[in-house]
């Protein structure tokens, strides 16, 4: 079995007329790793998985698989599995024509074939639909033969741009559970692409955020979701309350609006600063209080979720644990924060 | 209300379209020895006149082969060329495919003096494959102008799984594309096959002795009018219908996905 590879991206950049889809991405994944590219649309991040491919041919950069550079090899011979977003199953042919079909690609013999185009239904639990066509089947079996196709020639690496798109919430979410275990399974190194943040959390090793053609952030899940980078990994990842001051004092950051805050930075007095304060780190006490009116409220089941007009206009987003009553409108109520759980960047 | 008008006017329209064939069916089974409406009695000696006349059956198999050569022809080029207008991008793609469907623009008349005269120069006045010739210029422009329709609603993503799957151009052209496009392939060569089945003005000239199906009906009728001609607009009205199934339950039509 062809063992799964290593994929390192350098300088690469690709303009589409005056846009840069594509503006100076680096980027390395680790053998077996599952990276997440995620990013809002335009952001560049289809056109970086289209340069992996071989579909789009970058300006300038390279992509190296193994150490071996196969930026200008086309696509069918990059040992690249991958599923598309619409699937892009082959509706003339049967489920089995459609996963033996990488093989038949590579003159498989036939008796093989055979026997892995079943180990890779099995794998997906489709063994038994053989002889369905792709309109036959529901979006979440389309879905697990696209899979199964991508996989069944054992490829050096796994691309899957926004797979889970079309299927409903509860779908996804056990699609997304069935690849991550498949991939480690396999040990596939994969990226995966999508811009629901939710989902690169639940699936990936590490994340790397993009917009507008170039790398944000590249980190572990919870790196990237407690100490982001930017103004735009903050805001893109989770909810946020983001705001800008100055450190003006060691462990002290005053807000643009005049308000001081005690946090843990090392930063140098005078730096102009980010503040990130995520809404579930608010407590009724801490070393920063704040009080305020709220200004709305709403129960979601475990939580409450509050926005609050506090002293000089700021506004704070604000999540508690859902006991007793929900706040009204209107009421003043007080939450707090310790400076271990604001994060200065 | 509306609703029975619009099936009065329906059946109107479908009656208007329909009177040829209520008239040409019952002739082609007179027993009368002329044109009469109603026929007198029924026969079905008209049949059996076209079937034992050689000169009938030639002519019907000669319109038969020249069909398929010509749907084959239009096909050989017209899908070639469908591709390109639809996927390349050149200068003067906008005159090409206006130029490919000229033939249906220009007068079929003002044509067939042309070719006539290029054909008298190369010989090749009364030779089969010179109608052939003369009926694809006619048919390519149903093949360009379905061809190109297909084309258009055709995923191009599916080329690309097919490419990153490890499929050559050429696999997956002949495993993923064309067998997709076979409902269009269908309509194309059926469609092109009809125009020149049914086609007399090119064949008046370029036909010579050797008659097509049409050319020869036409000859029938300015010589001798008698009821076989009506047996043999039946014949050949069945066919086309035959072929139009065809296309309705393998093909697709210019608008609208198959199946």
């Amino acid at each position: 079995m062809q063992e799964s590879a290593e994929l390192r991206i350098e300088g690469a950049a690709k303009r589409f007329g005056e846009v840069a889809a594509l503006d100076g991405v680096s980027l390395q994944v680790a053998r077996g790793e599952l990276l997440t590219i995620l990013g809002p649309s335009g952001s560049g991040k289809t056109t970086l998985l289209k340069v992996v491919a071989g579909f789009e041919k970058p300006d300038a950069g390279w992509v190296k698989i193994d150490g071996v550079e196969i930026t200008a090899l086309p696509p069918a011979r990059r040992d690249i599995g991958m599923v598309f977003q619409n699937y892009a199953l082959f509706p003339h042919l049967t489920v089995e024509r459609n996963v033996a079909f990488p093989l038949e690609m590579r003159n498989v013999a036939k008796p093989e074939i055979v026997r892995r185009v079943a180990e890779a239904l099995a794998l997906v639990e489709l063994a038994g639909y053989e002889q369905r066509l792709p309109r036959q089947l529901s979006g979440g079996q389309q879905q697990r033969v696209a899979l199964a196709r991508a996989i069944v020639f054992n490829p050096r690496l796994l691309l899957l741009d926004e797979p889970f798109g079309a299927l409903d919430r509860k779908l996804r979410e056990t699609m997304q559970l069935e690849v991550r275990r498949l991939q480690r399974r396999l040990g596939l190194t994969t990226i995966f692409i999508t811009h629901d943040q939710e989902e690169a959390l639940v699936l990936s090793d590490r994340v790397a955020v993009m917009n507008k053609g170039t790398i944000q952030q590249i980190a572990t899940t919870t790196e990237i979701y407690e100490r982001p980078a930017n103004d735009f990994v903050a805001d893109f990842v989770g909810e946020s309350n983001i705001f800008h001051g100055t450190m003006s004092a060691p462990g002290e950051v005053t807000l643009e609006g005049g308000r001081t805050l005690k946090v843990r930075s090392d930063k140098s007095a005078g730096a102009k600063v980010g503040v990130l304060m995520r809404p579930e780190r608010f407590d009724t006490g801490g070393a920063n209080l704040f009080t305020g009116d709220v200004i709305e409220s709403v129960y979601l089941g475990t939580s409450f979720k509050l926005r609050l007009a506090c002293a000089g206009g700021l506004e704070l987003l604000v999540r508690q644990p859902a006991r007793g009553p929900l706040p009204a409108t209107g009421a003043r109520i007080e939450v707090g924060i310790d400076p271990k759980a604001i994060h200065v960047f | 209300m509306s609703r029975r008008l619009l099936v009065v006017a329906c059946g109107l329209i479908y009656f208007f379209l329909m009177l040829p064939l209520l008239v040409v069916f019952p002739i082609s089974l007179s027993s009368a020895p002329y044109m009469q409406f109603p026929p007198p009695g029924f026969s079905w000696q008209w049949y059996e006149r076209y079937l034992d006349d050689p000169q009938w059956i030639e002519a019907t198999w000669r319109s038969l082969y020249i069909g398929v050569s010509t749907a084959i022809l239009a096909l050989a080029l017209g899908v070639p060329l469908a591709f390109s207008l639809v996927r390349a991008k050149f200068r003067g793609r906008a005159v090409i495919e206006r130029l490919a469907l000229a033939p249906i623009i220009v007068p079929t008349i003002i044509l067939s003096v042309a070719v006539y005269g290029i054909f008298a120069k190369l010989k090749l006045i009364g030779a089969w494959y010179g109608l052939v010739v003369a009926h694809t210029v006619l048919a390519l422009p149903f093949v360009v102008l379905v061809m190109m329709a297909g084309l258009r609603d055709f995923d191009r993503g599916l080329e690309q799984a097919a490419e990153g799957l490890g499929a050559s151009r050429w696999q997956t052209l002949r495993r993923i594309t064309l067998p997709l496009l076979r409902p269009s392939l269908v309509s194309a060569g059926l469609l092109a096959f009809i125009s020149s089945f049914d086609e007399v003005v090119v064949a008046l000239f370029l036909a010579g002795a050797n008659m097509t199906l049409p050319k020869k009906m036409f000859d029938n009728i300015l010589m001798e009018i008698d009821p076989t001609i009506a047996a043999v607009s039946v014949i050949q009205i069945l066919l086309v219908s035959l072929v139009l199934v065809l296309i309705g339950r393998f093909g697709r039509g210019l608008s609208g996905s198959a199946r």
